[in-house]
């Protein structure tokens, strides 16, 4: 059973988002999307200070039998990225929720983030996705 | 020639069982204006027996035997155990063969290839062949434009210097893609690109520029200069190169201070017949950070668990199971029984072989300058060459190459064929195949062609 912790957002693409104290959204992959992806071998990161809207494709997490992009859960900038993850992908495995972060997003909309799925609708989401 | 037989009743059998209604309701699909009727010298369906008298006699155009063509496709001499090696069961019968469950025997093949072009173009990432040098070379124009994140304009600086069906190739791949091709005049007195030409595009944001060495009309260009200066702009280099140059000039990856970022060009020189055209493979290296960019896979050694050393798919990021809408490893598959063969050629030939080839087909090219200068033919272009030269007719070239084929020789290249005002130069090209005779050969055709 993949873990879902409670205070977090999800998306259908199976990112997850955090509010941070200073309105910024800190994004990963669930631990449901890494489990099936397998063992990270490489991310793509984005740039920081490129801009996406809701939907775009912005990073790729790649393992060795697959490649996902990685949505932007809402529209906004982005602010940081994980370096970490250039020497150890793998931290995406371990810690998708720590140490396995990808970016840090400034939201155009500080609300938009509040539309996103809550853990139990994010739950029953990959359960019905079987 | 193997018998496939479809015959009418098969033929509605097949239809009826998709649940088309006739051959021209299966390809209903395909818009009308892409359609074609005929292909001019293609005839209608024909019995086996004159299939097989038409095939001999196009086969004789091919027969005539001192062949001084080069532009992009050269004769050179291949080791009789190359193709007998290379055509092997194990080597030619395998789908797919460098799949995870592949070979072993294929994937050293395809490692060692991928170490020889390396080690060949002084990049340290090559992949396992596309289908030619021109594909490549588009190839390498979007790999560029995902590769160079600083540039946004996916604007690239194509030389005009640079092979025709290679830009008119990579054209109808990139064009519609978003990405703009600039062309690139050259000197008119050297053949090569002026620096200077350049200025024009000083502090753009251009994201690559294209740099042939040698370039189409077989000159030498002020490759380190002009890698320099794309670097300088924050461009991306992307060179094309013959193989077998290489052997005697500078690596691409040494290029300038920095090196050229991606190599491409045509292995045909390198174990493959000049067969009218084809099959012939294009390579591709590029910089360890651009790996993931690169088209097609790369195989690596490695320890198994038992400690025995084996072989590996150990990058395959633009495969089509790994990157599906992405992939790009679709354009890549599958010129394998070709690079074979160009990993026997060069294994057996070695660096010194391969120098002696190229060594010795500059100085043939070199004498045949000098003795058609000698008989006061004025050559185009004042530029070093490595094999190739143009020779300026004073008449129209076709003309005269039409006049030395009655005489055994297949004289070069019209380059009226691509370039406006050119239409008195012919491209010749003297390969290692070439001996004293066969030059003085080629000089009498031509005197008496003119």
């Amino acid at each position: 059973m993949s873990e879902v912790p409670g205070e977090l957002k999800y998306c259908q693409s199976h990112e997850w988002v955090r509010k941070e104290a200073d309105g910024s959204l800190t994004v990963g992959i669930s631990d449901h999307a890494q489990a099936l992806l397998g063992d990270l071998v490489f991310v793509e990161t984005p740039e920081v200070g490129a801009s996406f809207a809701a939907g775009d494709a912005c990073a790729v997490v790649e393992s060795v039998k697959a490649a996902s992009d990685v949505y932007a859960p809402v529209a906004g900038e982005v602010l940081a990225v994980n370096e970490d993850l250039a020497d150890s992908p793998e931290a995406v495995n371990n810690e998708p929720y720590g140490a396995g972060w990808i970016f840090r997003l400034q939201p155009a909309d500080a609300a938009a983030v509040d539309a996103l799925l809550d853990a139990a609708t994010y739950t029953a989401h990959i359960e019905s996705e079987g | 020639m193997a018998f496939v037989p479809h015959t009418a009743s098969d033929v509605s059998q097949m239809l009826a069982t998709i649940g088309a209604g006739s051959i021209d309701a299966l390809f209903d699909e395909i818009p009308a204006n892409l359609r074609v009727g005929g292909l001019p010298g293609i005839p209608p369906a024909l019995s086996e027996m004159q299939i097989s008298r038409l095939m001999e006699r196009r086969a004789g155009q091919d027969a005539i035997e001192l062949n001084f063509i080069g532009a992009g496709a050269y004769e050179h001499h291949i080791p009789a155990a190359v193709w007998q090696i290379a055509t092997r069961g194990e080597f030619y019968s395998a789908y797919t063969p460098y799949q995870a469950e592949a070979s072993q025997g294929t994937l050293q093949l395809i490692y060692e290839y991928q170490t020889m072009i390396s080690g060949l173009t002084g990049l340290p990432i090559s992949n396992a062949s596309l289908y030619d040098g021109a594909s490549a070379l588009a190839e390498a124009v979007l790999m560029a434009v995902r590769a160079n994140r600083r540039s946004k304009s996916r604007r690239i600086l194509l030389p005009r210097s640079v092979n025709p069906r290679y830009r008119s190739v990579t054209r109808a791949i990139v064009a519609s893609q978003g990405i703009e091709l600039i062309e690139l005049d050259f000197d008119a007195a050297t053949g090569r690109m002026d620096p200077a030409a350049l200025k024009a595009y000083e502090g753009q944001d251009i994201t690559a520029v294209v740099v042939p060495q040698p370039n189409f009309f077989g000159v030498l260009e002020e490759a380190d200069a002009l890698t320099d200066w794309a670097h300088a702009q924050g461009a991306q280099v992307i060179a094309v190169v013959n193989p077998v140059s290489l052997a005697l000039l500078k690596p691409p990856g040494e290029w300038g201070e920095a090196g050229a970022d991606m190599v491409v060009g045509d292995g045909q020189p390198l174990g493959a017949p000049l067969s009218s055209g084809g099959p012939y493979f294009g390579f591709m290296c590029c910089r360890k950070e651009h790996a993931r960019q690169m088209p097609g896979r790369i195989v690596g050694r490695t320890i198994d668990a038992d400690g025995k050393p084996g072989f590996v798919l150990t990058l395959q990021a633009r495969e089509q199971h790994i990157r599906r809408s992405k992939a790009t490893s679709n354009i890549c598959t599958n010129q394998g029984l070709v690079v074979t063969a160009a990993t026997i050629h060069m294994a057996l030939l070695g660096p010194e072989g391969l120098e002696r080839v190229a060594a010795s087909s500059m100085a043939n090219t070199q004498q045949l300058a000098e003795r058609l200068t000698a008989a006061g033919f004025e050559l185009a272009f004042s530029g070093e060459r490595f094999h190739e030269v143009a020779i300026r007719l004073g008449q129209d070239a076709r003309g005269v190459l039409a006049r030395m084929a009655d005489h055994g020789v297949l004289g070069g290249y019209a380059l009226g064929e691509d370039y406006a005002g050119m239409d008195d130069v012919v491209l010749v090209c003297a390969t290692e195949t070439k001996t004293s005779e066969d030059l003085d050969t080629y000089v009498n055709a031509l005197q008496a062609s003119v």
